[in-house]
């Protein structure tokens, strides 16, 4: 789990649960080899877990499965991670929020719920912007938004009780983009060390080599 | 291809990402054979300055409902105005709200996605986009499946080129239904380039001691015209602001130069910061590990260092001024 689903998203899940009732429910969209990472999610404190059994390769596959899996079910809030760690697409929070035709907010840092109404910090350039949700919703989480909590023991025994379906996925979801190969960045050529009495040479390098100022 | 650019509009005005974003756009239509057209919402004095980036149309809605972001509206507005213009493919600037409605409108017009394009098309027939991934040590070409297209554009990733040249404007009124987000307030910093597209980045770490220190980096940053940024340790101690916090879990960056001073380069600092064009670190450690991801390195007390690169670059301003 990246730490945006993990620390932030599921243990903020977790809490309003703990203080207001109800269930949380963790979904993931992968292979038999993402059990473990759906373990300790339960570990953690989710209640239940739903598995997709597919192998996705873009982000609106996996929207597609989990709204799916959602439009049935009386969710309040739909938490999300902000990005995954490795792409960074931060894609799949707002296509749940469309295709379930709820309000979506970003970046969530800060969250407060009291009688039905949801107030949200989320982060903006240079900032925060204080929201409030009055309804269901779909949010993704950003740092800040919980502090991280280690399973304990009894968490890790329980978690092996709660129940993890797997579920086999829609028919004819395709990918809308695919990956057509990579490629290496340009190298690096290797630090120019600087004498630092003489700021003037990286100025003047600044300028005439590198021609960033 | 007939295009649309998401014009987000900030203050009245549009940010440098919107600019980067059109005229993107319109090298994409001139070499597939359509129109650059934009969108704009709410309050904006000018929309038609945007034909100086290539914009042959703005379609502006100046409701006061769009001045306050909710990704339903704004997501509303643009798949009409995409629809009734067959534009097949809609770019938005990778900001915080761009980020918000790119994911809404590609199911919406069932768009393939990619987020944070980092460079012009690698073709256009079909069209091919790259993006870095894995922190930056990778390069993906990713190929379209559908025949819409929705794509953001990393901050700063290209150079936009000013024409000069106006934009015919056409008013707009969208049937949006009621917000389902309320904007309560903004707590912003004014009159600094946000971070995601700042082209200079002074930024400083732990090796500072302390948050009474920061004047020099300040000094820095305001004489070469940078925006301020930290490390996590840094804004985790809150002697910085959070939104300053660059790295893999604060904001990531891509300037033309970043200025590291005082952080060792942890591995998850570098995620947020190697898109970066040039790199300088100066630190007192000749063995952290940030030296080996710079350009130019500066070995030697901070303290010291920072003052006397403020002051070359007084003297360089000076002289080429």
């Amino acid at each position: 789990m990246n730490p945006y689903d993990e620390w932030y998203a599921l243990v903020r899940a977790i809490e309003l649960v703990e203080q207001n009732g109800g269930k949380v429910t963790v979904i993931s969209v992968g292979g038999s080899d993402y059990d473990i990472i759906i373990r300790k999610a339960l570990a953690i404190g989710a209640d239940n877990a739903v598995r997709i059994d597919m192998q996705a390769e873009d982000a609106s596959q996996v929207a597609l499965e989990i709204a799916n899996y959602a439009r049935s079910r009386d969710f309040e809030v739909i938490f999300t991670g902000k990005e995954t760690i490795d792409f960074n697409g931060s894609e799949v929070g707002a296509m749940i929020a469309a295709l379930l035709d709820m309000p979506f907010v970003s970046y969530a840092s800060h969250l407060e719920y009291a009688d039905g109404k949801f107030v949200i910090d989320r982060d903006i350039e240079g900032g925060i912007e204080k929201v409030q949700v009055n309804e269901k919703f779909v949010l993704s989480a950003a740092k800040g938004l919980a502090q991280q909590r280690i399973p304990n023991m009894k968490g890790i025994m329980m978690s092996k009780s709660k129940p993890l379906e797997v579920m086999t996925p829609l028919s004819g979801n395709h990918p809308r983009v695919k990956v057509d190969g990579f490629e290496t960045p340009p190298a690096k050529s290797g630090v120019k060390l600087i004498n630092p009495e003489n700021m003037d040479e990286l100025v003047r390098l600044l300028h005439e080599e590198a021609k960033v100022i | 291809m007939n295009v649309l650019i998401y014009a987000e509009s900030k203050d009245r005005g549009f940010k440098k990402a919107i600019n980067d974003a059109v005229y993107y756009g319109k090298q994409v239509a001139n070499n597939t054979g359509g129109k650059c057209i934009a969108m704009a919402l709410g309050s904006v004095d000018n929309p038609s300055e945007l034909g100086q980036y290539g914009v042959d149309l703005v379609i502006h809605d100046g409701a006061e409902k769009f001045d306050a972001f909710d990704s339903v509206q704004h997501t509303k507005a643009l798949v009409q105005a995409a629809k009734d213009h067959h534009c097949n493919l809609v770019i938005i600037a990778d900001t915080a709200n761009g980020k918000s409605i790119a994911g809404r409108v590609a199911i919406n017009l069932e768009a393939g996605l990619v987020s944070m394009v980092n460079a012009l098309p690698l073709s256009y027939d079909p069209l091919m986009v790259s993006r870095t991934v894995f922190s930056g040590k990778a390069i993906a070409k990713y190929q379209f499946q559908t025949e819409n297209k929705v794509m953001t554009l990393a901050g700063n990733s290209i150079k936009a080129e000013k024409q000069d040249r106006v934009a015919e404007v056409q008013k707009m009124s969208f049937n949006v239904p009621d917000a389902m987000v309320k904007v309560l307030a903004q707590e912003t910093v004014k009159g600094e380039v946000p971070l995601p597209e700042a082209e200079l980045v002074v930024s400083a770490g732990r090796g500072m001691k302390g948050p009474e220190n920061w004047g020099i980096i300040e000094d820095l940053a305001h004489t070469l015209g940078a925006t301020t940024a930290c490390s996590r340790p840094v804004a985790d101690s809150d002697w910085r602001p959070h939104h300053e916090h660059v790295g893999q879990t604060g904001v990531a960056i891509r300037p033309n130069l970043y200025i590291a001073i005082g952080i060792s380069g942890a591995i998850q600092h570098l995620a947020g910061v190697n898109n970066s064009k040039t790199i300088v670190v100066i630190n007192k450690d000749p063995e952290a590990p940030f030296f080996k991801a710079a350009d130019y390195g500066v070995v030697g007390d901070l303290f010291e260092v920072v003052p006397r690169l403020t002051e070359a670059l007084k003297k360089y301003k000076s002289q080429n001024s």
